[in-house]
C-alpha cells in the first residue's frame, strides 16, 4: 500500500477529570485506504479523530500528517484534512450554499462557485442550495455537513460515526458517496460501531476500546486471522466420547453427547472443507446424524470476542 | 497568515448582522432618540453651558450616547458572535481549520466593530436631526471611535469565550458595563458632582473614554485627551494579550 499519509506515535489524552480516553496509541493509516475505527461508545474514537484535526490538545504522543508534525505545521496540514463530526453543528439560520462558502473561505481556498456545485450537486443538495439549513431533514442536514468538509477538497478525510442515527437508504447512499471519494483518491478515516458498515466499507479495520487500539489489520486479514466457521452436527444416537479418527479436528460433543461441535477454520474456507472431513468420517464408521448447521463468524463475533475478553482480562 | 479565511470569517459574521439588520439597527437607534428627547429637551434647559464645556446640553450628551451605543454593540456583537458557535458546537470547524489568532481577531472581533461602527454612524446621523452639533476634531473623532469600538469589541470576544451561559453573556453588559457608562459622565459632566462623587468617577475607565470622546467632538473635556488615549490603548494592549494567552493554552476552545 502507498505510503503513510497519518502517523500517530504514542497518543495519550487525560481530561480534565481524570479519564483517559486515549491510551499510548500507535497507528498508521495509508495514502488512498478507508480505514474504519470500530468500537463501542465512549472507547475514545471521537477524542482520536479530535487529536488530529485540532480539537483535543493530546497529553502525550505525536501526530505526524503529510510527513510532518501537525503540532509545528498545523496550518499546511489542516488545510488538507477534513472533517466531518459526530453530531450536526451549524448555524441554522445559513442558507445552504452560503455555509458551504464559508467552510472553503475559512480553509483558505479561493471562493469558486463552480465546485460549491459540484459538491452540493454530488450530495443531492443542489435543488435546496437556496434553503435555510433549519428547514432542512435530518438526513439532509447531515449532508450539508458533509458537504462543508468536502469544500476545501480535503486528501484526508474524518467521517466521525457517518451513519448513526441514520436510516438504512440513507445509510446505503452515504456508503455510495464514501466510496465515490475514495475513488477520486481521499483518504477517509470513519468511525463507527456498526461493524457491519466495517465490513462493507474498509480496507483496514481498527478495534478500539477504553482508549487502547486492541487491533489494526486488514479487513480479511482479520478474518482469516480470527474468523471461525462453527458446525453443530446433531447426531441420531449419542456418543460417550470422540471417535480417535476424529481427534484431530477442533470437535467436542455437547449435549450430553447428542450433538458433536466443531469450532474452527480461519475464515478462507478451510473450517468448510475440514466440516466436510468429518461428515465423510463419521459416515465412514456408521456413526448416523440428523442434521447438521453451519455458520461463519462475522466481524462483529470477532469484535464482541476481543472487547469482551478484554473485560474479562480487566476484571 | 490565511488572509482569505479571515475575509470568509468576516463577511460571514457581517452576513449574520444583516439578517437581522433592521432590528439590530432600530432599537439603538430608537433608545439614543429617546435619550436626547427626554434629557435634551427635558432638562437641557436647566443646564448652564459653563458646565457643558460651552456646548448646548444636547450637543453635550451626543458623544456620551455614542459612547454607550459603542459600549454595548461592540461588546454583545462579539461575545454572541463567538458564543453562538461555541454553543451549537460549529466552532468545530473554526478549531479544525487553518486560521489562527489573527484571522480569528480580524474575522470575529473586527466584524463585530464594524457593525457598531454602521450603527454609531446611524446614530450621528439620527442625532444631527435633533439636535445642532459640531465635531470639533473629525479626524481625531473618527479614529477614537474606531479605537473605541475595537477596543469593546475584543472585551466582548473574551466576555464570549468566558461565558459558560446566556445569562452570562447578559449580565456584564448589564450589570457592569451600563452602569459604568452612566456614572462615567455620559450625561453630565464629572466636575458637577458633589465630593466623595467626583473623586471616586475617576477610577471609573469609562469616564476616560468618555472624556476622550466629548473632547474630539466640542473640544473641550474633564481629563487631557493624552490621558484618555492612554487609557484606551491600554486596554486594547491587555484585552490583545488575554486573547493571545487564551489561544496560547486553548482555553475554553480545545479540550
Ligand atoms: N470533553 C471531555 N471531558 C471529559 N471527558 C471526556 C470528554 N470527551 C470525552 N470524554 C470521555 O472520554 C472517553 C472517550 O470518549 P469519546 O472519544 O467521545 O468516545 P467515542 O467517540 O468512542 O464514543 C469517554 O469516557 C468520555 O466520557
Ligand atoms: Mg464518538
Amino acid at each position: 500500500m502507498g505510503e503513510p499519509i497519518l502517523e500517530i506515535h504514542g497518543l495519550s489524552k487525560t481530561y480534565r477529570g481524570g479519564v483517559r480516553a486515549l491510551d499510548n496509541v500507535d497507528l498508521a493509516i495509508h495514502r488512498g485506504e478507508i480505514f474504519a475505527l470500530l468500537g463501542p461508545n465512549g472507547a475514545g474514537k471521537t477524542t482520536l479523530i479530535g487529536a488530529v484535526c485540532g480539537l483535543v490538545k493530546p497529553t502525550e504522543g505525536t501526530i505526524r500528517a503529510f510527513g510532518e508534525d501537525v503540532r509545528h505545521h498545523w496550518r499546511s496540514a489542516r488545510r488538507r484534512i477534513g472533517l466531518v463530526p459526530q453530531e450536526l453543528a451549524f448555524d441554522m439560520f445559513a442558507r445552504v450554499d452560503h455555509a458551504v462558502e464559508y467552510s472553503r473561505g475559512m480553509f483558505g481556498c479561493p471562493p469558486s462557485k463552480a465546485r460549491i456545485e459540484e459538491v452540493l450537486r454530488s450530495l443531492s443538495l443542489w435543488d435546496k442550495r437556496e434553503s435555510k439549513i433549519r428547514e432542512l431533514s435530518g438526513g439532509m442536514k447531515r449532508r450539508v455537513m458533509i458537504a462543508k468538509a468536502l469544500s476545501h477538497d480535503p486528501e484526508l478525510l474524518f467521517l466521525d460515526e457517518p451513519t448513526a442515527g441514520v436510516d438504512v437508504e440513507l445509510r446505503r447512499d452515504m456508503w455510495k458517496q464514501i466510496d465515490t471519494l475514495r475513488d477520486q483518491g481521499t483518504t477517509i478515516i470513519l468511525t463507527t460501531h456498526y461493524i457491519e458498515e466495517a465490513q462493507e466499507m474498509a480496507d483496514r479495520v481498527g478495534v478500539i476500546d477504553k482508549g487502547k487500539l486492541l487491533l489494526v489489520d486488514g479487513k480479511d486479514a482479520i478474518m482469516a486471522k480470527l474468523g471461525r466457521t462453527e458446525a453443530s452436527i446433531s447426531l441420531s444416537a449419542p456418543l460417550g466420547e470422540l471417535p480417535a479418527t476424529l481427534r484431530a479436528f477442533p470437535l467436542s460433543l455437547v449435549n450430553e453427547g447428542q450433538c458433536l461441535l466443531y469450532r474452527g477454520g480461519d475464515g478462507t474456507g478451510k473450517g468448510k472443507r475440514e466440516i466436510a472431513e468429518v461428515l465423510r468420517l463419521l459416515v465412514e464408521q456408521g456413526i448416523g446424524f440428523d442434521g447438521v448447521e453451519t455458520r461463519e463468524s462475522s466481524l462483529e463475533d470477532i469484535f464482541v470476542d476481543l472487547v469482551e475478553n478484554r473485560i474479562e482480562v480487566a476484571a | 497568515m490565511n488572509v482569505r479565511g479571515a475575509i470568509a470569517i468576516f463577511t460571514n459574521e457581517l452576513a449574520r448582522f444583516f439578517r437581522t439588520a433592521f432590528g439590530s439597527i432600530l432599537s439603538p437607534v430608537l433608545t439614543t432618540a429617546l435619550y436626547i428627547v427626554v434629557f435634551g429637551a427635558a432638562i437641557g434647559k436647566r443646564m448652564d453651558p459653563h458646565q457643558c464645556g460651552g456646548a448646548s446640553y444636547g450637543a453635550f450628551i451626543v458623544p456620551g450616547l455614542i459612547m454607550l451605543t459603542l459600549l454595548s454593540e461592540s461588546t454583545s456583537n462579539a461575545s454572541f458572535g463567538i458564543y453562538m458557535p461555541r454553543f451549537t458546537g460549529a466552532i468545530y470547524e473554526l478549531l479544525s481549520a487553518p486560521v489562527g489568532v489573527l484571522e480569528t481577531l480580524i474575522g470575529f472581533v473586527g466584524a463585530a466593530a464594524m457593525k457598531s461602527l454602521i450603527i454609531a454612524g446611524i446614530i450621528m446621523l439620527t442625532a444631527m436631526l435633533l439636535v445642532d452639533y459640531s465635531v470639533a476634531h473629525p479626524l481625531y473623532a473618527a479614529g477614537y471611535i474606531v479605537l473605541v469600538a475595537s477596543a469593546f469589541a475584543l472585551f466582548g470576544f473574551i466576555l464570549g469565550l468566558w461565558a459558560d451561559g446566556f445569562e452570562k453573556l447578559q449580565i456584564v453588559p448589564m450589570l457592569i458595563l451600563m452602569p459604568l457608562t452612566f456614572l462615567g459622565g455620559t450625561f453630565y459632566s464629572v466636575k458637577m458632582l458633589a465630593e466623595p462623587w467626583s473623586t471616586i468617577a475617576q477610577f471609573n475607565p469609562i469616564f476616560y473614554l468618555i472624556s476622550g470622546l466629548r473632547w474630539t467632538f466640542i473640544g473641550h473635556s474633564d481629563v487631557p485627551i493624552g490621558l484618555s488615549l492612554v487609557c484606551t490603548l491600554g486596554f486594547v494592549a491587555l484585552c490583545i494579550l488575554v486573547i493571545a494567552f487564551i489561544f496560547r493554552t486553548g482555553w475554553r476552545l480545545r479540550e
